[in-house]
């Protein structure tokens, strides 16, 4: 056991440092403003070109072939510096590496990981939440092509995507979770229609929904087997719960350093309540941290796609909503007199944590049954 | 960076475990078998377990990660065999490159926050000394030129404390400090921050197992245990509170390993840092955790002869020792946010 850098450890470390120091952005804290995601793509872009993402990702797809806990070492640098976060979408890689064929892979993993294709993930739909099995959301089969007709909603940056992951039901006659497939469905084309939701905090470019209607997608942009949907959706969820692959340490570190700052400017201004809130949220992020070096040091025995996101998922909702708490409890009564306030804004979006990417609800369900053991009723 | 347990340690920690289970009690009543109990506290000894932080070549012969590795396991099983307290007895001894005879603990400031000191000729208080069963003396320091003096009290008192596993001791008032027998150096405040890092890190780890531990049995008993004609295990309700706690189990599990890294690897500022800072969500996640299996008891849960108490108990001492989630908060207040007022 060793928390220590390697030589080379140290020395990607430093080389990084050094960039970031260079090229921050400089951008708003991530989901509070609409610059964020205006300006997320340049991010992405930079971090990519200099050599910095998709650090644990094969090299023929455009990543680096390093061990995962260098992801551990790109979370602590931008968090130092309070850069943005890494682009959070490792499980869609984790999805197509798994599931996708060679052609599938060559064809979308190099855009995907560089950024110079923007994805979605189409799954949920306004009567498919929790249960996302019972979708209604159709591929017909036409030749060479499906047609897609269905509604999708809750889809984070569907205002920006080239592409969808998109889950949909190519055969009716099966049971519900096995007649599911799963398409890279390009988004620019007539009968996709993208409606920007307005969220809870007040931003309208990271949500929406997405309307097919008689949408096309070539067959051979199906990842998978025909029926293999579920299988993939739930390789996808289950990285999707993982801070490690997301990269939420860093957006957590920084909102954290950010409200610590605001209390060492003058400490007695703030009621014990108040500083005790900030001092667990600096707990709770150093968790999550640690949490996700021991998560990432077990991938060196292999990556593992089972039941244990849903555990990490929930550490990181009680941490994001432990810092939207303590960043309410900071602001004080700015909160409820000026409806721009960030640490508002903080604390309106935390709540969605306990919701996207599965309910906690959902990740108790699958904790107790097959994590513990637990009968079903 | 690989925090992975290396193969010997994971061999340790499958060893540890299994001895723990073997001989550690099952149910309320094998408290009472001495023999039991006897042979528990010989295992542990005949292991080595209670030398790991006496002086090796240059350091203590095993590192905090081996010995947190055994404290996690005897908290897994509840199990009553004195571990940590002469430990940490051990390691303040060797840093003070003093020698004692074995059976010697630590004795505590009624707060239960850090070894005592004494100024006077003679205790101001009574101290407790902690995880004592068998212990004759225990280890007091004496402020000498901007450093502390080891030396030694008798241990005389019966045992007592909430904790049915670990004893803990009162050392009455007046009681006069003997010095250590042979030479010995001052500790300084580094030395002192070092030892308490590794408090902290082994009251994190038996917290870690007790969790593990009663949540185990918890869900065993969940799955056998059935009301409506089922077992309590399949109702929502329940499944969720085990949910949580098997959840703040791994979070605490994660945050523990740190300091017992830290304890002989980081400086002793950053190392004490690292304890605080697994202490805080440690002992949080260790009171919700044992609640819970109180709770999913139900009336059984409220009775002296289940053995879930013993795991609640035990966290509360363990929780305590080196000072629980409040303390630490108030302290990384202090470190991180340039809190002075109202604290010591």
């Amino acid at each position: 056991m060793d928390f220590r850098d390697s030589p080379a450890e140290a020395e990607f470390r430093e080389r990084l440092r050094a960039w970031i120091a260079e090229n921050d952005p400089g951008l708003p804290l991530s989901s509070t403003d609409d610059e964020y995601w205006a300006r997320q793509a340049e991010w992405h872009t930079a971090l990519y070109d200099a050599g910095f993402f998709g650090l644990s990702w094969p090299s023929r797809y455009g990543g680096h072939d390093l061990p995962s806990v260098f992801d551990v070492i790109l979370d602590d640098e931008l968090a130092r510096a309070g850069a943005p976060p890494r682009p959070s979408l490792g499980y869609l890689v984790q999805g197509i590496t798994t599931h996708g064929s060679d052609a599938i892979k060559n064809r979308f993993l190099p855009g995907l990981i560089s950024g110079r294709d923007r994805w979605c993930q189409g799954f949920s739909e306004p009567d498919a939440g929790s249960d996302l099995a019972s979708l209604r959301t159709t591929a017909t089969r036409d030749g060479d092509e499906y047609a897609i007709d269905g509604h999708k909603i809750w889809t984070s940056y569907s205002d920006v995507a080239d592409w969808c992951f998109l889950l949909a039901r190519t055969d009716p006659t099966v049971p519900k979770h096995r007649g599911l497939s799963a398409f890279a469905v390009p988004m620019r084309q007539r009968g996709i229609e993208q409606r920007p939701l307005r969220m809870i905090n007040g931003i309208t470019t990271e949500f929406g929904q997405v309307i097919f209607d008689g949408a096309r997608v070539a067959a051979e942009n199906m990842i998978g087997e025909p029926g293999e949907g579920w299988r993939i959706a739930m390789t996808i969820v289950s990285h999707e719960r993982e801070p490690g692959e997301i990269g939420y340490v860093a957006r957590y570190a920084k909102m954290v350093a950010e409200l610590e700052d605001e209390v060492r400017r003058d400490p007695g201004a703030f009621q014990p309540e108040q500083r005790e809130q900030v001092a667990w949220a600096y707990v709770q992020a150093e968790m999550l941290r640690l949490h996700v070096c021991r998560r990432l040091s077990e991938r060196l025995d292999g990556v593992d796609h089972g039941p244990g996101g849903s555990v990490d998922k929930l550490l990181m909702t009680w941490v994001e909503q432990s810092v939207g708490s303590a960043a309410l409890a900071v602001s004080g009564s700015r909160a409820a007199t000026d409806a721009d306030d960030l640490a508002l804004k903080i604390y309106l979006y935390s709540r969605a944590q306990s919701v996207m990417g599965g309910t906690s609800q959902i990740q108790k369900n699958i904790v107790a049954t097959r994590i513990l053991g637990l009968p079903t009723a | 960076m690989d925090v992975r347990y290396t193969p010997e340690q994971a061999e340790l920690r499958r060893t540890a475990r299994q001895l723990a289970r073997e001989l550690g009690p099952r149910t309320v009543a094998d408290l009472d078998d001495d023999k039991r109990a006897r042979r528990l506290a010989e295992a542990v000894r005949d292991a080595g377990w209670l030398e790991l932080r006496d002086e090796g070549e240059g350091g203590p012969l095993a590192s905090g990660v081996e010995a947190a590795i055994i404290a996690e396991a005897l908290g897994e099983a509840v199990a009553d065999a004195s571990f940590a307290g002469p430990v940490l007895a051990a390691d303040l001894v060797r840093r003070a490159g003093a020698r004692l005879q074995g059976g010697a603990v630590v004795a505590f400031s009624p707060d239960l926050l850090d070894v005592a000191t004494v100024s006077g000729p003679a205790t101001a208080s009574p101290l407790y000394a902690v995880d004592a069963a068998d212990a004759a003396s225990a280890c007091v320091l004496i402020p000498e030129g901007g450093g502390y003096r080891l030396a030694i009290v008798p241990v005389e008192g019966a045992r007592g404390g909430a904790d049915l596993t670990r004893a803990v001791r009162e050392i009455p008032a007046g009681v006069r400090p003997a010095a250590v027998p042979g030479p010995s150096r001052l500790l300084r405040s580094a030395d002192l921050d070092a030892w308490r890092a590794l408090g902290l890190a082994l009251t994190c780890a038996d917290l870690v197992g007790s969790m593990r531990g009663v949540i185990e049995l918890t869900v065993a008993y969940a799955r056998e245990r059935k009301q409506y004609g089922v077992p309590i295990g399949s109702f929502q309700a329940v499944q969720h509170l085990l949910a949580e706690a098997q959840t703040l189990m791994e979070g605490a599990s994660s945050v523990a390993l740190h300091p017992s890294w830290a304890a002989d690897d980081l400086a002793p500022e950053p190392a004490r840092h690292a304890g605080r800072v697994a202490k805080a969500y440690c002992a949080r996640a260790a009171r919700t955790v044992c609640e819970t299996a109180v709770q999913v008891h139900g009336g059984m849960g409220n009775t002296w002869d289940c053995i879930v108490h013993v795991y609640l108990r035990r966290a509360l001492l363990s929780s305590r020792w080196f000072g629980d989630d409040g303390e630490q908060l108030r302290q990384l207040e202090r470190t991180r946010l340039g809190v002075t007022h109202g604290l010591s």
